[in-house]
């Protein structure tokens, strides 16, 4: 009795850190192993291993071992009948040599790798009707057969390592499937970011003159956003702002684009309608940006309000169209036109300070103007302005202190702004 | 007496040909498989009997008896000899009930573990062959 009960608080406590082991553990095949420790433990089984099934190649593979023949295989191959025949055995551990047709079947088949192991009981992993596993232990250390009671032990410890090892499974497909997610999402990107140069490449091909524009747009956009530390993504998406801010002239005539002499009002008021079109044609397309299309739509106010197509005044203006509108301002202003020269670099820095609080927005002036410093003086060792503006335009050291003053002078008057609100 | 080194935390030494290793206080797997390492490594170091002394082991889990199983493998393998010495009642008992000591030698003691051990002193060895 007083054995019985010894056994009892045995297998009972093995069953208990069983359950623990498989709850707690995240290294799988720290806890596949452990787990062994304990089902072989508890009933002191002198060998055995868990195998986990593997449903494309059809094997049992081999996950734990302990004591078994140096030379077992890494696998046991199985056929179509040996997989219905562990499914029909269902979780339940059986003697290789059970008068039970399935069981018979599996050890006759595989009697080389059983044999050489002296492997006495098999005890399928099924979980939900699914084979995930097949457990084979050889003989207690006590020689005797194991009784129905160390069966029941052994079912409920199976349940246990199937649930286990299913877990994992379930896991490890979410994890597949997220990484797939991940690479779709990344593919869906690209395509939607090459999609977005196209369309820059189209529109600046409808206007001869000012061929590249949007793209440069999209990257003086990015560059100031940056420098105004925006985080990765509201970059990614003023770039794109910046790319498509011109779409609506795909509905301006292209005479009027190409005209190589100033227009008149009319044709003016006509190409004044491109940022409302380019709004109609981007607000209902789902962007994984916010307000692209407000940016194209705004992207020609000013400050002062005397911008169009709404007239909206300073805060009333998105600060992405601020950029963009920036942005649009200093590629028209550096890049020659059919009807005027580019301007030079000093002027445009004469014009920003001019400007600034009346068409242009402060921050953004002193934001691109410190992106433009940093790379002038080669603190960063960025290009990227100066290889747009290409080479022999730039004069560092003429346009330096003029940066550095204008950002001096911004930067104190936006502080001022500040301590005034404040 | 000679000292041969040893795995992880394990205390051993060695008499002879015979490497005494000592179990700490609880037979887990972190300090089971120390001991199991260090079985192995007297083995493969040409010791030809091991005796593990339980004298500061209060208690064996299915995991530490699992261990001991693979320890008495190893040693079946090599023809070697192996016996437990100062083990706690209930652990004999654990033991016996679930059959180690048709595999193994409890001794109360190491002196009882090494005057087993001159018994097991091949015939040859005896007759000074």
């Amino acid at each position: 009795m007083a054995d019985k009960l010894d056994r009892l608080v045995h297998t009972f406590a093995a069953l208990a850190d069983l359950g623990q082991e498989i709850a707690d553990t995240s290294d799988f095949h720290e806890m596949v192993r452990t787990s062994l420790h304990l089902l072989l433990g508890s009933l002191a089984v002198r060998r055995g291993a868990i195998t986990e099934f593997d449903s494309e190649a059809r094997v049992l593979r081999f996950i734990a071992t302990r004591g078994l023949d140096e030379k077992e295989p890494d696998y046991i191959a199985l056929d179509s009948q040996a997989i219905s025949d562990l499914i029909s055995v269902g979780l339940c551990a059986v003697k290789c040599d059970d008068d039970n047709a399935a069981s018979r079947r599996l050890a006759e088949q595989h009697l080389a790798v059983l044999e050489a192991n002296r492997i006495e009981i098999l005890l399928p992993l099924v979980v939900r009707g699914k084979l995930v596993g097949l457990i084979l232990l050889g003989e207690k250390a006590s020689g005797e057969a194991y009784t129905p009671e160390d069966r029941d032990l052994l079912w409920a410890m199976g349940r246990h390592i199937g649930v286990g090892i299913q877990e994992r499974r379930l896991v490890e497909e979410l994890e597949r499937r997220a990484a797939e997610n991940r690479k779709l999402y990344e593919d869906m990107r690209g395509i939607y970011q090459d999609t977005v140069k196209a369309f820059a490449a189209a529109i600046d091909c409808k206007d001869k003159y000012t061929q590249g524009h949007s793209e440069r747009v999209g990257k003086y956009s990015e560059i100031i956003a940056r420098e105004m530390g925006w985080s990765d993504d509201a970059v990614e998406g003023i770039a794109v702002a910046g790319y498509l801010h011109d779409i609506g002239k795909l509905v301006v005539e292209r005479d009027i684009l190409n005209a190589p002499y100033h227009i008149d009002a009319k044709q003016s008021s006509e190409l004044n309608r491109h940022p409302a079109a380019g709004y109609e044609i981007l607000a209902p397309i789902h962007h994984p940006y916010a307000d692209i299309s407000l940016m194209a739509r705004y992207h020609h106010e000013r400050m002062d309000g005397a911008g169009y197509p709404e007239g909206l005044i300073g805060d009333q203006i998105p600060v992405g169209a601020r950029i963009v509108a920036l942005a649009d301002s200093f590629d028209a202003m550096t890049t020659d036109r059919p009807y005027k020269k580019r301007r030079s670099l000093e002027d445009v820095v004469i014009d920003f300070r001019r400007n600034s609080g009346k068409q242009f927005a402060p921050e953004v002036v002193a934001s691109l103007c410190r992106a433009l410093l940093k790379e002038v003086t080669g603190e960063t060792g960025e290009r990227r302005i100066l290889r747009m503006l290409g080479k022999g335009y730039v004069d560092p050291d003429r346009i330096a202190p003029l940066l550095a003053e204008l950002i001096a002078e911004l930067d104190s008057a936006l502080f001022a702004k500040a301590a005034g609100n404040a | 007496m000679a000292d041969l080194p040893t795995g992880g935390s394990v205390r051993s030494h060695c008499v002879g040909t015979t490497a005494i290793v000592y179990a700490t206080d609880y037979l887990n797997k972190l300090t089971g498989e120390r001991i199991e390492r260090e079985c192995r490594l007297q083995l493969e170091a040409g010791c030809r009997a091991l005796v593990i002394n339980f004298r500061d082991t209060e208690l064996v889990n299915s995991i530490g008896v699992s261990i001991l199983l693979g320890v008495i493998d190893a040693v079946e393998r090599v023809g070697a000899q192996l016996i437990f010495s100062d083990v706690n009642n209930s652990t004999v008992e654990l033991f016996e009930m679930l059959g180690l000591t048709r595999h193994v030698v409890v001794a109360a003691n190491e002196k009882e573990a090494f005057a087993t051990l001159a018994e097991f002193v091949p015939v040859a060895d005896k007759l000074g062959h």
